[in-house]
């Protein structure tokens, strides 16, 4: 309804074309693999976004990302299935389902709690990952190939494209949803909730199940970003999937991205890694000097993210109502 | 007619401490009732357990026949009693107009599926409108809530109290926080915009000349017990309450200008 009229999914659509065109016939590989390693952290970051917009912070987020990304390995590893249109869409589930049941607690926390919680329940799972033998311990194991309606990719580089327009696609249909939950009754209740919990509490509606729903979102979105990025690195371990610095990088980029749009935390995930890259390259052994530098900076001069550059430069608005 | 709203015999005690006492009130459709009483005499504690927000420790609440004695304030509120606030609550970051349309977002709100409709329509917009027109905010329609003066941030909050258009209005301490001179403006906006709306009016009140001008029907408060329940001309005149109530000043002008003077003190509260 009024999809046409809406200038953001306009905006979206034309921003996702634009970068699927350039990458297929412009840009380089490296510059391919790093915008899809982006775009996978890009669809946790737009979880996390929900999350914030409701004013809570999750510094566990890696549980989901980590699930969906086993959840990925393990189907290829044990059940022989590598069809993404199978594996991605379990990740999803698995992580969406282990958010529902665990949201029945975390719904009943908030601010730093929140935040620990998460935290907590995350280094449960890296510990259990650390100890199984049979899925390689700290190790990890590889990742089968991936397949597209059974079909798989004969070279690196083509399944080097086939990921990255898939991750196009994906990326924007998870952002124009996102945004339209947004503008959504049920997304009005994050502005709603993060202000005041006593007022929507009694114009009918449960916070807690506000909060759970989201919850449910954020982490079926962190463990679709999970999926993805097992399927880019082809491997999975504990220290780069659920690791807290992982829930870490996560909130990290969600602070660089800002707020304001569902598009900001694909751009805000590219310029991390692309940040990284260089930083590393600058830097070998202090990168974290610069990545740390970068946030401050932005937390002092831009505390709406990269973003506000953007609306700012558009003439929009800070945040979308 | 059956009353629309029965308290049977509610006890409330924190601990060694009694919030409310066999309070047994009954209320008629329509009827605009004053709750006064001094600071702890147990006003708040009363909407509080008629809104859902504390159970009583013993007795029963029913509204319109049907038993809502410890029902979650959501659950009461979808049945049809709404409340303000003595500090407003509203959604400071959002604007007037956003604070209105979310409100009337959640209260259209029945299932999962007519929660994902887009906030933006067209009815709800003309609803928020008039509401503005109705509560006289409609200058502050994009100001953000965090940024009103007092007075539009009460009538903010009332409106949005109405939003799910109750059958039960109570308010608390509409006025506090509102100079002497605004406090009669406000009350007027209020009381004509209800009236509009057709609701029965529970509001709790410092200022014995509001009460005097806007109520049917007393309720006065001393510690935790209703000591007087009748029209205002009996019970303004009433010696215990003048005495536990309104203090025991002569009666006449100067015990209400004393009485309004001392609720234009400044900020007051009774948890």
């Amino acid at each position: 309804m009024d999809m046409i009229k809406d200038k953001t999914i306009v905006g979206l659509t034309i921003g996702f074309a634009a970068v699927a065109i350039l990458g297929v016939f412009v840009m380089p590989d490296w510059l391919l693999s790093q915008t899809v390693i982006a775009f996978a952290r890009a669809l946790a970051v737009l979880g996390l976004l929900v999350l914030w917009r409701t004013g809570l912070v999750s510094f566990g987020h890696a549980l989901y990302f980590g699930l969906g990304a086993y959840t990925v390995a393990m189907l290829g590893r044990y059940f022989g299935i590598s069809e993404v249109l199978i594996t991605l869409p379990a990740a999803t589930l698995v992580a969406g389902g282990i958010g529902f049941v665990l949201g029945f607690v975390i719904r009943r926390y908030r601010e730093i709690f929140f935040a620990m919680l998460n935290l907590a329940f995350s280094m449960v799972l890296f510990g259990i990952l650390v100890k199984t033998e049979s899925l390689g311990s700290t190790d990890g194991f590889s990742v089968e190939q991936p397949t597209l309606f059974g079909i798989g990719t004969d070279t690196a580089s083509n399944k080097l494209v086939v990921m990255y327009v898939g991750i196009c696609v994906v990326g924007w249909l998870a952002a124009v949803l996102v945004h339209r939950y947004l503008q959504s009754v049920l997304g009005s209740l994050s502005t709603a909730v993060r202000d005041n919990e006593i007022r929507v509490e009694y114009l009918g509606y449960s916070v807690a199940e506000a909060i759970h729903g989201k919850y449910v979102m954020s982490a079926a979105l962190t463990g679709l970003g999970g999926g993805f990025m097992a399927i880019a690195l082809g491997q999975v371990d504990p220290e780069s999937m659920v690791n807290w610095t992982v829930s870490g990088e996560l909130v990290f980029v969600t602070i660089l991205s800002g707020p304001g749009s569902v598009a900001a935390p694909f751009i805000g995930s590219l310029i991390f890694e692309l940040l990284r890259t260089y930083a590393t390259e600058i830097l070998p052994q202090g990168w974290q000097l610069i990545v740390g530098g970068t946030l401050l900076l932005i937390i002092f001069f831009l505390p709406g993210g990269v973003w506000s550059i953007i609306s700012k430069a558009m003439g929009r608005k800070e945040a979308e109502p | 007619m059956s009353p629309i709203l029965e308290v049977t015999g509610i006890n409330k005690t924190f601990g060694a401490v009694t919030a409310a006492k066999d309070i047994n009130v009954s209320v008629a459709n329509d009827e605009i009732i004053g709750i006064i009483g001094a600071n702890g005499a147990g006003k708040t504690t009363f909407v509080n357990m008629v809104t859902g927000w504390l159970e009583p420790t013993t007795g029963s609440i029913k509204f319109d026949g049907r038993d809502i004695t410890g029902m979650a304030p959501r659950r009461i509120t979808r049945l049809g009693i709404s409340r303000s606030f003595q500090v407003a609550q509203v959604f400071s970051t959002a604007t007037v107009f956003d604070n209105l349309m979310i409100a009337l977002g959640i209260a259209e709100t029945t299932s999962i599926l007519s929660a994902l409709r887009p906030l933006r329509r067209a009815g709800l917009e003309q609803r928020a409108d008039l509401l503005l027109k109705r509560y006289r905010i409609d200058d502050y329609r994009d100001a953000v809530a965090s940024t009103l003066p007092q007075g539009v941030r009460k009538l903010l909050d009332i409106a949005m109290a109405m939003v799910s258009e109750p059958r039960i209005l109570l308010l608390d301490e509409p006025t506090s926080g509102i100079s002497v001179e605004e406090k009669f403006d406000l009350m007027d906006i209020v009381m004509s915009a209800l009236k509009e709306e057709g609701v029965t009016v529970l509001f709790v009140e410092h200022d014995m000349e509001i009460v005097e001008r806007y109520v049917d029907r007393v309720l006065a408060f001393y510690q935790g017990e209703i000591i007087c329940d009748a029209p205002p001309s009996e019970a303004l005149i009433d010696p215990k309450v003048i005495e536990f109530v309104i203090g025991d000043e002569p009666q006449g002008q100067m015990m209400r200008e004393k009485a309004a003077l001392h609720t234009g003190s400044g900020e007051t509260s009774d948890a």
